[in-house]
């Protein structure tokens, strides 16, 4: 059955500086980049290239040793230029600089007929092999999915609500046919239902409207509504022992091209939006993109922070930074390490708050207040103190405070029974927004599902 | 005002690991962000802006909705002495204001310095920032102390309710119990003949009139009661009939109580002063409306329902009265709703507030040697909070749990 779930909870971070649905005509980035820091739960990688070699776009690059048949492979043809590492030796960044046209290694083509037959175990090898395994995220935990797991379901987001997101239907114009190929393949995963998850106030793209296979619910209200860890909350929840698979439209496109044309097709649309950038518009480029291209001439203003993803649950990366596997927004905004005196008490309305206390004014600015805010984090941690606020930007039946208390005392059973299972980072990232405390909800959520996973 | 910022910031070093006074970095760093808002910035992952609040802001929202009752009970302290030597004024008269100005602010004062020292010798030895919390304390204490209190018994009750209610437990955020009302029971048991009986309004030395009673409504019911012979409402009308009620009607009528033209505690004389500020703590989000709400219903329903038992005149006294005498309203709005020692998901706050308005007027009507309910009642479901908040969480917890199995 499909669902139509109206949420109230929740709160939308309006900002300025919306990319324009327009796409930009700038010299392509020169270099890309694969992190494996941005596929979480990766615990060793393995790399498959030195620096000096070639590769092509699809060629694998590297592994996780505890995973060893899922290749991450390269974006684009060309040179492996630098990898750079961290401390002990930590892989940060293997850089690829760019041939001028993009050679693709092929893998096997099918057509539709062949896609209908083909078995699970054929369409993993492929999957795996091909680069796009990547984009299928496990819950429990948030990480990169198991072959050998059978999902109760599969869900799919298709709309961002996240500050300054992506136009989803907008990234994945003339993907119809790949979209609806990676469906038919997602498919053979489970015995149990594809969710695709459309706004509930929003039109449905063309690119989500005629998809056999799946369940249409339809979910609105506020930020994070958008999130698939709530929709999966309210349409079937994660409980002990279950295992559901959730991946992003643009993923399930790429896993389309790859059956459909046999090659390992990371060009993306990026919006490169937030206030501090001139021109807010979409660029086409490629997973892992260099973002100095995309900024280049392109600021307001040099005091900024440069983040992959969005304000909410993105990575500070610099302007010589590169683009997230899973990020198509790069957001720019000013950064804020300025003191302000008395600015603790000053009566205000620029800069946002959910909350009304003392010359908050920002309420009363009305919903379509686009604000400039900064990285400033407008006070200093302290202890948990007031109550009742994660409460009404999670829509969920949750009690955040008391299941981040769970993850800092390291009680196993009550995070458990608290619900730890079914949330990652992001869907309580507002928590960490609206925060009077000003904890690090993220990364203590993280450190919970870490100590779950791994005892 | 970036000469000053540099002038702070070149003192950090000092103040640093490694500087001559290391030990007190948290004092230095509690009068920078005082002046200044840090330029810290978000981490590199996680969020990358953050909500304008913080928690000085939210504290400072308390401290705005209390000073209508520090003004009210600034004049009040005023208008009690004139009124009770036999001095003709009017509320609002500039003497009122004067004489109150006299006896609150060094108690306010004292209270601020006591506990400010204790904040900032205990972030000194514990090595944690000075908590914003105190700004709410200090001002709560001198509001629910009557006006005649010897300044070191005030000094001595902040310093043991800023120790023993909080820093013992960590600090603002860890405590148990409400500080101000720790603070208050210590003084109500380790000094009982300052804070009951005839200490209600500052004589300064003074003759009283004839027929003056330094008593408050509360025992004033109290005693009527006990004697039997009238109803409640009738003995507190016959009660200091002598003296003029600022807002109409006899000394200790309905509209006087509730507009607070009564002797009491410095803060809590005005239901309608504890309603402004509960307006204020409302609309700001900063107080809980549930407490708030469920706090005043659950009092009247307990009043109701002593009204239908009817065993004695207390019991018999109008439902709605039991809102207006006594420090309900300001414990109410002041003291419940402290996020820290509240129950803290939303469904027990409901039942922690009716508990307390019940429990005081219980404790009020029924248990002879404490005429104010509300401090103990308070205290009592800052210990229960947590039990109410458990079978709460639990609750969801087996909601969790049948879903697993179904």
């Amino acid at each position: 059955m499909s669902k139509t779930i109206k949420l109230k909870k929740g709160f939308d971070i309006n900002l300025a500086g919306k990319a324009e649905k327009t796409i930009a005509s700038t010299p392509p980035s020169e270099t890309f980049a694969i992190k494996p820091t941005d596929f979480v739960g990766m615990k060793r990688p393995k790399l498959l290239v030195k620096e000096g070699d070639n590769v092509k776009a699809g060629s694998p690059v590297l592994y996780d040793r505890m995973q060893e048949n899922v290749m991450y492979c390269a974006p684009v043809s060309g040179e492996i230029v630098e990898v750079k590492r961290g401390a002990k030796r930590k892989i940060l960044e293997i850089k690829i600089l760019a041939d001028k046209e993009v050679e693709f290694e092929t893998f096997t083509k099918f057509n539709v007929s062949d896609i209908q037959n083909l078995s699970k175990e054929d369409a993993t090898a492929q999957m795996t092999k091909g680069g796009v395994w990547g984009n299928i995220i496990q819950r429990p935990y948030g990480i990169v999915a198991k072959e050998e797991d059978t999902p109760k379901a599969i869900f799919i987001s298709a709309f961002d609500t996240h500050p300054l997101a992506a136009d989803v239907a907008f990234t994945l114009k003339g993907k119809e046919e790949a979209f609806a190929t990676g469906i038919s393949i997602l498919k053979k995963f489970t015995q149990g239902k594809i969710h695709l998850n459309t706004d509930l106030n929003g039109e449905v793209a063309s690119v989500f409207a005629n998809v056999g296979e799946v369940e249409n619910n339809k979910v609105g209200g506020p930020h994070p509504a958008g999130n698939v860890g709530v929709q999966i909350h309210h349409i079937d929840p994660v409980n002990k022992g279950d295992i559901v698979w959730t991946v992003s439209p643009y993923g399930v496109a790429q896993i389309g091209t790859l059956f459909l044309e046999g090659k390992y097709d990371a060009s993306r649309l990026v919006a490169v939006a937030g206030s501090e950038v001139s021109t807010p518009q979409y660029f086409k480029t490629y997973t892992g993109a260099a973002v100095n291209k995309l900024v280049e001439g392109n600021l307001k203003q040099d005091h900024v922070r440069v983040i992959s993803g969005n304000v909410l649950t993105g990575e500070s990366i610099g302007k010589e930074g590169y683009l997230g596997f899973y990020d198509n927004l790069l957001t720019v905004i000013p950064e804020g390490d300025q003191p302000e005196f008395l600015g603790w008490i000053k009566p205000q309305k620029e800069r946002l708050s959910f909350h009304r206390a003392w010359g908050l004014f920002s309420f009363l600015n009305g919903k379509n207040k686009e604000y400039v805010l900064d990285s400033n984090t407008n006070g200093e941690p302290r202890a948990f103190v007031q109550t009742g606020t994660f409460e009404q930007v999670v829509p969920m039946d949750i009690y955040p405070t008391y299941l981040l208390k769970a993850i800092l005392a390291e009680d196993f059973d009550d995070m458990e029974s608290l619900g730890i299972y079914e949330v990652v980072e992001e869907d309580l990232a507002l928590c960490e927004f609206i925060d009077v405390s000003k904890h690090d909800v993220q990364k203590i959520v993280r450190e919970g599902l870490e100590l779950m996973q791994n005892g | 005002m970036k000469f000053l910022h540099d002038l702070l910031e070149k003192q950090r070093p000092q103040f640093e690991k490694g500087g001559k006074f290391e030990k007190f970095y948290f004092l230095w760093e509690a009068n920078e962000t005082f002046l200044f808002k840090p330029a810290a910035t978000a981490g590199t992952k996680g969020v990358q802006v953050r909500d304008a609040i913080d928690l000085k802001r939210m504290m400072m929202t308390v401290v705005i909705a209390m000073i209508p009752c520090l003004l009210w009970g600034t004049f009040n302290v005023g208008y009690q002495h004139h009124v009770a030597v036999g001095e003709e004024t009017s509320f609002f008269s500039l003497s009122n204001l004067l004489f109150g100005a006299r006896w609150v602010l060094p108690i306010l004062l004292v209270s601020y310095a006591a506990g400010g020292i204790v904040e900032a010798t205990i972030a000194v030895i514990r090595k944690h920032p000075i908590n914003e919390g105190f700004l709410v304390t200090g001002m709560l204490i001198p509001l629910i102390v009557p006006p005649t209190i010897p300044l070191w018994q005030v000094a001595l009750a902040t310093v043991f309710g800023v120790l023993i209610g909080k820093e013992v437990f960590g600090g603002t955020g860890m405590n148990v119990l409400n500080v101000a009302m720790t603070a208050r029971a210590f003084l109500y048991f380790a000094y009982p003949s300052q804070i009951s009986g005839e200490v209600w309004t500052q004589l300064a030395g003074k003759t009283p009139v004839d027929g003056y009673s330094g008593a408050t409504a509360l025992s004033v019911a109290y005693d009527t009661s006990n004697a039997g012979a009238q109803t409640v409402v009738d003995g507190l009308n016959q009660a200091n009939s002598a003296l003029a009620a600022p807002f109409g009607g006899e000394f200790f009528s309905f509209q006087n109580m509730l507009i607070g033209g009564i002797p009491g505690s410095i803060g809590e004389t005005s239901t309608l002063m504890a309603l402004v500020g509960a307006l204020i703590l409302i609309a700001t989000g900063v107080g809980s409306w549930k407490i708030i709400l469920s706090c005043f219903a659950g009092a009247f329903a307990m009043g109701t329902i002593f009204n239908m038992v009817g065993a004695n005149a207390y019991m018999e006294m109008p439902a709605h009265y039991h809102l207006v005498i006594g420090g309900l309203a300001f414990g109410t709005v002041f003291m419940a709703t402290d996020p820290v020692s509240a129950s803290q998901t939303e469904t027990g706050k409901w039942i922690y507030g009716a508990l307390i308005g019940i429990l005081t007027v219980i404790i009020r009507v029924v248990n002879p040697a404490y005429p104010e309910g509300i401090m103990l009642a308070v205290l009592f479901m800052n210990v229960f909070a947590p039990l109410i908040d458990y079978n709460v969480v639990q609750a969801n917890k087996k909601r969790r749990l049948a879903r697993a199995t179904v």
